[in-house]
C-alpha cells in the first residue's frame, strides 16, 4: 500500500471542513481565529501535496507566502480583538452585531 | 512505513482539529491547535518539504500560537465557555449540514477523479530531496519571486504598524492636532515690498503664533 496524493488531498478536505464548521459554531473570536488557521493549514497541505505530485516547487512557494500572510492576519486580527475586548469585556461575536448598522 | 506515518499523523491532525472545535477552554483549544500543526509538519516532512516543516513548527507553533496564548492571558478570557447554550437557534445543525456538504463535495470530487490529481508537470525548479529543499526554495524566492518577497516585507511592516496603532491605549486627554500655517487667500504674500524675504518670514512667524493661540483657545 502506497500513500498517494489523493490521501493527502482527502485529509486536507476533512481538515478544511472541520475548520469551517468550527468557524460557524464557535462564538469566542479567538477560537474562531484558530479555526481559520486550521483551514489555512488544510490548504497548505493541499499545496504541498500537489507540488510534490507535479514536481513543481510552486506549491511550496505558495505555502511560504500563505504562512507570511497568515502571520500578518493573526497579528492584525488579535489587535482588533484586544481593542474590542478593552471596550467590552468578554464580548463574543454575537455581541458585536452593533456594527451591522 | 510511509503508510504508518501517514495514518498516525492524520489521526493526530484530526484529533487536534476536533479538539479545537470542542474545547471549552480557549487555552486548551490553542494546545490542540499546536497538536494539529505538528501533525501537518510531519506530513510536510513525509513529502520532502523539510524547510516548510521547520517553518511550520517555528512560525506557527512557535509564534502564532504563542501570540494566541498571550492574548488569551492578557484579556483574561481563559474561562471555560459554556458550549451547552446555543445562542442562535438552529445555528449548529445548520453549521453541521454546511460542513458535511462541504466535506462530501470535496471527497466526492476526489473519488470521481479516478486518475488522481492531474495537471501539467511543473516547470519551475525541481523539488530537490530533503537536503536540497531549502537551497532550491531560497534560489527560487530570491530570483524569480523576489518582488513577491519584497511585497511580503512591506505587508509585515504594515501589519506591525497596524497592530501597534489598533492595540495602543491613549492615556489622558488627546493632544490637540498640530496647526499648520497656511497662507490664506485674503492676505497674499506681498512680494513687491522691499526686503520681501524678511517680510514674508515675519508674516510666517505671526501667522504661526496666531494659529497656535487659536488652537489653545
Amino acid at each position: 500500500m502506497v500513500v498517494t496524493t489523493s490521501w493527502y488531498l482527502a485529509l486536507g478536505a476533512v481538515l478544511f471542513s472541520l475548520g469551517a464548521v468550527g468557524l460557524l459554531i464557535r462564538r469566542n473570536p479567538l477560537v474562531m481565529f484558530m479555526c481559520v488557521e486550521l483551514m489555512l493549514n488544510a490548504v497548505n497541505l493541499t499545496f504541498v501535496s500537489l507540488g510534490a505530485e507535479l514536481g513543481d516547487l510552486g506549491g511550496q512557494l505558495s505555502v511560504f507566502f500563505v504562512l507570511v500572510v497568515a502571520a500578518a492576519e493573526v497579528v492584525v486580527g488579535l489587535a482588533v480583538v484586544v481593542a474590542i475586548m478593552r471596550r467590552r469585556q468578554g464580548a463574543t461575536t454575537d455581541d458585536l452585531s452593533v456594527l451591522g448598522g | 512505513m510511509d503508510v504508518t506515518v501517514f495514518l498516525i499523523s492524520a489521526a493526530i491532525v484530526l484529533v487536534g482539529a476536533l479538539g479545537v472545535l470542542a474545547a471549552r477552554n480557549p487555552v486548551h483549544a490553542a494546545l490542540f491547535l499546536v497538536q494539529t500543526l505538528f501533525g501537518v509538519a510531519v506530513l510536510f516532512v513525509l513529502q520532502d518539504a523539510t524547510f516548510l516543516a521547520a517553518v511550520q513548527v517555528i512560525v506557527y507553533a512557535g509564534a502564532v500560537v504563542i501570540l494566541f496564548l498571550f492574548v488569551i492571558m492578557l484579556l483574561g478570557v481563559d474561562r471555560a465557555e459554556d458550549l451547552g447554550v446555543e445562542p442562535i437557534v438552529g445555528q449548529r445543525p445548520l453549521a453541521a449540514v454546511i460542513g458535511a456538504s462541504l466535506m462530501g463535495l470535496l471527497l466526492t470530487l476526489l473519488l470521481v477523479a479516478t486518475d488522481g490529481p492531474t495537471g501539467a508537470p511543473g516547470r519551475t525548479a525541481p523539488l530537490g530531496d530533503g537536503v536540497d529543499n531549502t537551497r532550491r526554495l531560497g534560489e527560487a524566492l530570491f530570483t524569480d519571486y523576489v518582488f513577491a518577497v519584497e511585497l511580503t516585507a512591506l505587508l509585515l511592516t504594515v501589519a506591525v504598524v497596524g497592530a501597534v496603532v489598533l492595540a495602543r491605549t491613549v492615556k489622558g486627554a488627546l493632544q490637540p492636532l498640530p496647526v499648520v500655517a497656511v497662507a490664506t487667500a485674503e492676505e497674499p504674500p506681498r512680494a513687491t515690498d522691499e526686503g520681501s524675504g524678511v517680510d514674508s518670514a515675519d508674516e510666517f512667524d505671526t501667522a504661526t503664533s496666531e494659529s497656535i493661540e487659536g488652537g489653545d483657545a
